[in-house]
């Protein structure tokens, strides 16, 4: 009884529309209005497999998510051992560790926009400045450079929230551990490699879990930063369904996309429930 | 006897220090090699982290042809606030002017949906932390689940709906989408908050003769009220910062919430980058204050199990 306003809430939003999906993804819609929806069977679906940019497109996502996630991981377990860590003015450290993490994602974009802008960017004028290049750079030019450049933006935004889900698993391990590894004449390297980092794998399974849900979702990002250009070298996986659906107006052949996304998230999220439920979730 | 004890404070100060001190050396080696070391590495983090923000704030009080200028100058010779004041005055550019509703728009689209979902999501987080019922577990993951789908699944459809039943471009249509996409986000993070709190609590509460209803605005609720304070956060965040559903949504200044002004602007006018940096800076004043107030809460709230990204 308690449940139902939030059930129909919830799922009146989500499980029709997630039907409406499935079952539009088998029919050619190319219009909000349209006249003939005829039905297609799996043709929108062998599209999708037979369809060189879709491939193309999984591959940036991987390749953003595989960057992005292996940047996170390594920066932000460093960045959590800082916060861990005894230093002066931590409050204020703190602050300043949460503010990336607080920026819209959409102000995040604009901002390394302009940061990497080929006439005014302050990336060019510091590089120029400090004479590690000779002139400004269209860092944003091509393909292969403007999807690091996406990984940078996300890396600065995301390594803070990696960061804590570290803190808040570093937290967790009593320090009589490491105490009886120092009786035994571990340095405080050796401590990190054998007892902290083991420790951690439960959290840092859910970080790579998470990340890689997120990879599949990204947009904002893209959509701010690079339009998913140039020569579409920036296009990941759900910004190549935006395409196909909100601007070539292919709803059908869209919602299969669609489909094949929410396929590999559930998959996901199988994984990332079965990792929950084994770290003591009582409410799992 | 009071009087006695806070004039001899150093007594107590002695036991407490080499009680912290070992504790200290023993985690991390203790040295000051050591301390000097994290807090150089702290320092140089919090200026790699500052710098791209510091400039996005310098950029919004230049002109802006000291902002073009090669080569650069950092610190700007005079500082010019007139994009702030348009923004705020609404006046100037229609650029300034979007800008000004969008950030209306945005307060009430999140104010809106952080109202439902809280609100339906308080109830449903204490049938899910107290209540037994069959099919807890499965209700909980399928919520969970839903949460992590991904907008442009929904996309499709949802416009569909929308436009047949005239909610394109209206802010009551954000929140109704946002509401559902941030309610089992609520229901998460509050069900855990709840479970902390002892059982016995409630019973007594019960026992004193409230009512289930009672026992939760009675007991439960001032008892969770850091949790609370922490979720409202994040729905806002959530709401706040959401992308997807605003840009295919609105089309005018009528609904139109910040990141999708933002966006407009980051890709149409670019020449004066310094009014988008106003305008982000503006729009990341109330995440930002949120997030600083409420940062000890953000390790507990991930912990618990939080799944933003």
């Amino acid at each position: 009884m308690l449940l139902l306003p939030s059930a129909v809430i919830v799922f009146g939003v989500i499980f029709y529309p997630v039907l409406r999906t499935l079952i539009i993804s088998f029919f050619e819609v190319n219009s909000a209005v349209p006249i003939t929806t005829p039905f297609v069977g799996v043709r929108n679906y062998s599209d999708i497999f037979g369809n060189a940019d879709f491939w193309s497109s999984i591959g940036r996502t991987l390749y953003f998510t595989i960057g992005s996630t292996v940047l996170e991981l390594v920066l932000g377990m460093g960045l959590a051992l800082l916060l861990n860590a005894p230093i002066k003015l931590r409050w204020l450290f703190r602050a300043i560790v949460v503010l990336p993490w607080a920026l819209p994602t959409v102000v995040n974009g604009a901002m390394w926009k302009g940061v990497f802008n080929a006439q005014y960017g302050s990336l060019n004028a510091l590089l120029t400045q400090l004479h590690l290049i000779h002139a400004y750079k269209l860092w944003l030019g091509t393909p292969h450079s403007a999807m690091n450049s996406l990984i940078i933006a996300d890396v600065w935004k995301t390594t803070p929230l990696v960061a804590f889900f570290l803190l808040a698993g570093l937290q967790g391990i009593p320090s009589e551990i490491y105490e009886s590894v120092r009786v035994d004449g571990a340095g405080s390297v050796r401590a990190f490699f054998s007892i902290t980092l083991p420790l951690l794998i439960p959290s840092i399974s859910i970080v790579l879990i998470l990340r890689t849900i997120d990879a599949f979702k990204v947009f904002d990002l893209v959509y701010v930063l690079t339009g998913g250009g140039p020569a579409d070298g920036t296009q990941t996986i759900a910004y190549f369904t935006y395409v196909q659906a909100f601007s070539d107006q292919r709803f059908g052949y869209g919602s299969a996309l669609a489909t094949v996304i929410v396929a590999c998230i559930l998959v996901l999220s199988a994984i990332y429930l079965r990792l929950l439920r084994r770290d003591e979730m009582s409410l799992l | 006897m009071t009087a006695t004890t806070e004039n001899v404070p150093t007594p107590a100060a002695p036991a407490e220090t080499p009680r912290r001190a070992p504790k200290r050396r023993s985690v991390k080696g203790g040295s000051t090699r050591y301390h000097v070391f994290v807090n150089v590495m702290a320092l140089i983090v919090s200026l790699i982290i500052l710098a791209p923000f510091a400039w996005m704030v310098i950029a919004s009080v230049e002109s802006p042809a000291d902002l073009i200028r090669v080569p650069y100058h950092w610190i700007p010779a005079h500082l010019d606030f007139s994009r702030y004041r348009d923004i705020i005055e609404g006046k100037g550019t229609d650029v300034a002017r979007a800008f000004r509703s969008s950030v209306l728009n945005s307060i009430i689209v999140a104010a809106g949906t952080v109202i439902v979902a809280i609100t339906v999501g308080i109830f449903g987080a204490y049938a899910f932390a107290m209540l037994k019922f069959r099919f807890r577990r499965a209700t909980l993951v399928i919520f969970l689940v839903t949460y992590m789908l991904p907008p442009i699944a929904l996309l499709i459809p949802l416009y569909l709906i929308m436009s047949s039943l005239g909610l394109l471009d209206s802010k009551l249509g954000l929140v109704i989408i946002y509401s559902s996409y941030v309610t089992p986000f609520v229901l998460w993070i509050l069900s855990n908050y709840f479970l902390t709190i002892p059982r016995e609590l409630e019973e007594a509460a019960r026992v004193d003769g409230c009512s289930r209803m009672g026992a939760l605005f009675r007991v439960m609720l001032p008892v969770a009220r850091p949790g609370l304070f922490a979720t409202i956060m994040f729905a806002f965040l959530l709401s706040w910062d959401e992308f997807l559903y605003a840009l295919i949504f609105t089309s005018t200044p009528n609904a139109e919430t910040i990141p999708v002004a933002i966006a407009n602007f980051a890709g149409r006018y670019s020449t004066d980058f310094g009014l988008v940096a106003a305008g982000g800076l503006i729009a990341s004043v109330p995440p930002v204050l949120l997030a600083i107030a409420f940062q000890r809460f953000i390790v507990d709230g991930l912990s618990a199990g939080a799944v933003k990204g």
